[in-house]
């Protein structure tokens, strides 16, 4: 069954790149909560956008985005050639979601509680795109947190499933406590660029590596 | 299935083989799964979910979340070596990456205490 599905699947992705050859190609930004996903995708929105409007809100509470979020045709020019991609923001994926860490955000029940409601839907439609949606995949980790998570090894193993390109960022390299050869030694199958989305650091080798992975 | 028994008496552990999943579609899959660790239980498969049924029991587990009721679940996957028990072929297959041993509990109930590659210490706590 595995054999047929995959060579469907591929036909079906053969298809897909012949016939949409001019599109551009949608990458899903994946990763845990507060690991910097939105921070990275509004920056590259600013970076080559002109009106450059932010995808979404920034917070250090986990959960800020409960929705996957689309921003189309960014064009990133790298050696005089242009690469065409559509940045999907998507909520941090878990398998738990508890409202009452959010009260300690200083958060009143009622929001609390939707904010949980809104998470879980959203991460449940991120697995979807996941599926369905993406032709690459940026995952982004917080290199000052261990990266040897169950989600990480899962979500990995899921985008590594559909044969998808994929990006592994070690991000918030600024801060102290960085390690970014603790995710090299997570993920020593795919290559990991540190970066730091908030400062600006590294970007240019970022968007050499999204022009070579994605183009 | 046995009756479920008063959940302060302990911990209820599903222990299902290889060959009893075998047999299920992967919605029946993590059917079995969920409902087993909604009541509380601690969910072992000997040999583990294909990532695309991962991908769905996170979906699947991420609708029925609700607030006061159920948080979600804990997995813990351990996975065997590539080489001693699978063959090219199966590598090829995508067979080789759903052999490993799985646990899955209640998120607010069972709290991993140390991961290795040998090694996985698991405190399970009581409802
Ligand atoms: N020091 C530092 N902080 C960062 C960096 N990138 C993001 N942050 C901070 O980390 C927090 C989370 O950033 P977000 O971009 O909201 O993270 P996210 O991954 O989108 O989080 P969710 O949407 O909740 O899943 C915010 O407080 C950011 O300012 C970075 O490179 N360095
Ligand atoms: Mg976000």
């Amino acid at each position: 069954m595995g054999l047929l599905t995959n060579l469907k699947s591929s036909i079906a992705r053969a298809a897909s790149t012949l016939f949409a050859e001019e599109e551009s190609k949608r990458i899903g930004i994946y990763g845990p909560p507060n690991a910097g996903k939105t921070t990275l995708a509004n920056r590259i929105v600013r970076d080559w956008t002109e009106h450059g409007d932010a995808v979404g809100p920034e917070s250090h509470i986990p959960h800020e985005t409960r929705r996957a979020r689309r921003k189309e045709d960014i064009e990133i020019e790298r050696n005089g050639s242009t690469v065409n991609i559509d940045v999907v923001d998507t909520p941090g994926v878990t398998t738990k979601v508890d409202y009452t860490e959010f009260l300690e955000h200083d958060m009143e029940k009622d929001d609390a509680v939707r904010r949980s409601r809104e998470a879980t839907e959203g991460v449940a439609e991120a697995m979807h795109w996941l599926r369905e949606d993406v032709d690459g995949v940026i995952y982004v980790l917080d290199s000052t947190t261990d990266p040897f998570t169950q989600v990480n090894t899962m979500l990995i193993g899921i985008i590594e499933s559909q044969d998808l390109p994929v990006l592994i960022l070690a991000n918030k390299i600024d801060k102290e406590e960085s390690s970014v050869q603790r995710i090299r030694n997570a993920f020593p199958q795919h290559e990991t660029i540190p970066l730091s989305a908030l400062e600006g650091d590294n970007m240019d080798e970022v968007y050499d590596k999204i022009a070579e992975y994605f183009g | 299935m046995a009756e479920v028994k008063d959940p302060s008496e302990g911990v209820q552990i599903d222990l299902i083989s290889g060959e009893r999943m075998d047999g299920l579609t992967s919605m029946e899959k993590i059917r079995l799964i969920l409902d087993g660790v909604r009541e509380g239980n601690i969910v072992i498969l000997e040999e583990g979910l294909s990532p695309d049924e991962e991908s769905r029991l996170i979906e699947v587990t991420m609708t029925e979340i609700s607030p006061d009721e159920f948080n979600g679940i804990e997995i813990e996957t351990h996975p065997r070596s590539d080489t001693s028990d699978s063959s090219f072929l199966d590598r090829l297959m995508g067979k080789e990456s759903t052999k490993k041993l799985t646990v899955i509990g209640p998120a607010n109930q069972i709290e991993t205490l140390h991961k290795d590659e040998t090694l996985i210490q698991t405190l399970v706590s009581r409802k």
